[in-house]
């Protein structure tokens, strides 16, 4: 229930959610580097194809990597949203796009630009009033 | 890069998008018993959170196969749009003009990084 005059929560869920988004950064560019992986093919019909996909899988170690960083940011996401509003905290994972962008850079030789520069300022912005939005909603 | 994206890619990864927004919400309703202990955290309603989680992966990771990250990543925008729908539906969080300046500029810095990166 609603109080007349809420108290200002707590912003422990937002910063919680800013660990969730270097998890998932990390997480899309293994899954990235993953899907580049040439896997076998797999023909229902017939299970035996199943072992060498599921080995391929397996051992496709930045995909398999980039799940177990995915399940670090799920389990840190539902930490955060124990306390906190659902409206103001999942937008924050947007952040995401930050570090993906940035670790681009590096990682792809990817150029940084104005509309990138711009996109990236606003981004934090947006995060920003959401965090202060938190406080009080 | 002149690589093109794909019409199906965009749409795998806006999939991906949508059954990740419905994931967070179970993940907030298997997450809201603020007991602690194993039996608590462990529920219903959280594995489903998670499967969905889980599950919207796969069209992300088939749609990123193909195409330009930079043209894909801005369509993950629609799951906010989407939760903070969800959150005012199924939490009854009340959407505020903060919350939804604060969308509106983060979907724009979105679009932005896009436009950058084609």
């Amino acid at each position: 229930m609603q109080t007349a005059t809420p108290a200002p929560r707590s912003r422990k869920p937002v910063y919680m959610v800013l660990g969730c988004t270097v998890f998932a950064a990390a997480a899309q560019i293994m899954m990235k580097y993953g899907a580049t992986h040439v896997m076998p093919a797999v023909d229902f019909a017939n299970p035996a194809t199943f072992v060498p996909f599921l080995l391929a899988l397996l051992t496709n170690y930045p995909l398999v990597l980039g799940y177990v960083l995915s399940a670090g940011n799920a389990l840190l996401l539902i930490l955060a949203l124990r306390d906190g509003q659902l409206s103001t905290l999942y937008p924050i994972i947007s952040l995401t796009f930050v570090w993906v962008n940035l670790l681009s850079i590096y990682l792809f030789g990817d150029h940084m630009n104005l509309w990138k520069a711009v996109g990236i300022v606003l981004v934090i912005t947006g995060v920003a009033v959401l965090g202060k939005a938190s406080e009080t909603a | 890069m002149t690589v093109a994206t794909p019409m199906s890619s965009v749409l795998l990864v806006i999939t991906a998008s949508v059954i990740g927004s419905f994931g967070a919400v179970y993940l907030k309703l298997g997450a809201a018993p603020r007991q602690k202990g194993l039996k608590y955290i462990l529920n219903g309603r959280l594995l489903f959170g998670i499967a969905l989680y889980i599950g919207s992966s796969i069209p992300f990771v088939m749609g990123v196969r193909h195409g330009e990250l930079s043209v894909l990543y801005p369509m993950v925008s629609t799951g906010y749009v989407c939760t903070m729908l969800w959150s005012r539906i199924f939490f009854g969080e009340p959407i505020t003009w903060p919350k939804l300046g604060a969308l509106l500029i983060i979907v724009a810095g979105i679009v932005c990084i896009n436009l950058g990166g084609r």
